[in-house]
């Protein structure tokens, strides 16, 4: 291996790590723009997420947390470094893997294969939820009914409470999700677009949900996407591979993130930091008094935190059973005209 | 020149699912050396068979495309002005979908 590392070293411009000086460099941080060997990012990586766990205080000794697990690349690598820094760093905590599955054929239940293998290689229990079990709709039933156009809202809407309650029935103190940087960012610039300052106030935090029954935090607030891939990568180049899924969600190309997405993969190639920025923006806003917000109550029909009389996931299940109740009885009484006229 | 190909993160997609491909570039007429900016326009050409607009964006990968050659991220080679070397390996991956 170094060999051919020696005599392809003009590759890397025959530059040597700028932390250790003594391996080839391998990449350059998108952060720091530093250009170093993979074993320095690895530790560099893992100790920087350290840091913000220690310094944002995310979690106590004997804590039971759910890691929240898609199979995707985030939350694996998430799995990975939770579990790594819980050992070296005796943080003393339960840790879970926490599945949510939607019902997507050829998507999900891929990822959720992916997230079964992470249950072996990491040694963490894990438990799966279904929305078919929670709300009776899996989003291929549901995509079926109403399209593709709004389906996304569906998915988000529900995916937040099934996490909840999937949390509930582990009896955990908190979740932990694998948001990363370029997530929150596009969050922000998604909250600005819509108006939407009831999020916008919030969706910066680090642990968001203390007064309600289950916090959640994200210990990569702060870590590129880009840097996430490169640590996927480097485990892969190496053979020590990091299992992950990779493919984007059958029904969300019309998902109006992506379009916030675009434009942030757009701005960090040219100004790497742009993204930190704009977080950092986030952080900082501060909601003029005059402004109305709303008020926290619980659901009438659920009893789930609502801002509303009911909580978004009922309003939409009661969209869809609605649209399911029209078009079964549409589809009745076009099967009465057809016996009618015969 | 012998180059061997790789797609990943949901790219193979749009290459007839082929992940790894083992091609023959042919420099350009008069060319001494091949950049990545001429593989990346025969890859276009050859080997995307739908949505360029996933690979592509103007003369460079779509953003969020990381490419590595030879293990290494092409950042520290020049980006689009690496020179390719016979037998070296090029990967591309998309990183752009949930996690």
């Amino acid at each position: 291996m170094e060999e051919v590392a020696d005599t392809k070293a003009r590759k890397g411009g025959a530059r040597l790590c700028s932390l250790c000086d003594q391996r080839r460099a391998a990449l350059k941080r998108p952060k720091t723009l530093e250009q170093i060997c993979r074993e320095c990012f690895y530790k560099v990586f893992e100790e920087e997420i350290h840091q913000v766990i220690v310094e944002n205080q995310l979690f106590k000794p004997g804590e039971r947390v759910a890691i929240g697990a898609s199979g995707g690349k985030d939350s694996t690598v998430l799995a990975y470094v939770l579990s790594e820094l819980n050992r070296r760093h005796n943080y003393g905590l339960d840790l879970f893997l926490l599945s949510v599955d939607e019902g997507i054929t050829g998507y999900r239940d891929d990822s959720l294969e992916t997230v079964k293998r992470n249950e072996i290689q990491y040694g963490l229990p894990l438990k799966i939820v279904s929305y078919k079990d929670l709300y009776g709709w899996t989003m291929d039933e549901i995509v079926k009914m109403i399209g593709l156009k709004n389906n996304c809202t569906f998915c988000g809407v529900f995916r937040r409470q099934a996490l909840d309650r999937g949390a509930a029935l582990l009896k955990v103190d908190k979740v932990a999700t694998g948001h990363n940087a370029d997530d929150i960012a596009e969050t922000v610039l998604l909250n600005i677009l819509r108006g939407d300052i009831a999020r916008l106030s919030r969706c910066t935090s680090i642990t968001t949900g203390e007064d309600g029954p289950i916090p959640r935090c994200k210990p990569f607030k702060y870590t590129y996407e880009k840097e996430i891939n490169l640590n996927q990568i480097c485990t892969y180049a190496y053979f020590k591979r990091l299992d992950y899924f990779s493919t984007e969600c059958i029904y969300s190309p019309n998902a109006y993130r992506g379009f916030a997405r675009e434009l942030i993969k757009d701005l960090e190639r040219i100004r790497p930091r742009a993204i930190l920025d704009i977080i950092k923006s986030g952080e900082n806003f501060r909601i003029s008094t005059n402004t109305k917000m709303p008020e926290q109550r619980t659901c009438e029909r659920c009893g789930y935190i609502s801002s509303q009389k009911w909580c978004k996931a009922c309003v939409l299940l009661e969209g869809l059973n609605r649209v399911c109740q029209s078009w079964v009885l549409g589809e009745a009484k076009a099967l009465i005209m057809m016996a009618e006229r015969k | 020149m012998q180059l061997t190909l790789e797609f990943g993160g949901g790219l193979e997609l749009l290459s007839n699912s082929v992940k790894i491909h083992n091609v023959n570039v042919e420099l350009k007429n008069g060319a001494e050396k091949l950049t990545m900016k001429d593989l990346l326009a025969w890859v276009r050409t050859n080997l995307i068979k739908e949505r360029p607009e996933m690979f592509m964006k103007g003369d460079s990968v779509r953003p969020g495309v990381l490419v590595l050659v030879n293990d290494c991220d092409w950042e520290l080679s020049g980006q689009l002005d690496t020179t390719l070397e016979e037998k070296d390996v090029v990967v591309f991956i998309s990183t752009l979908h949930g996690g």
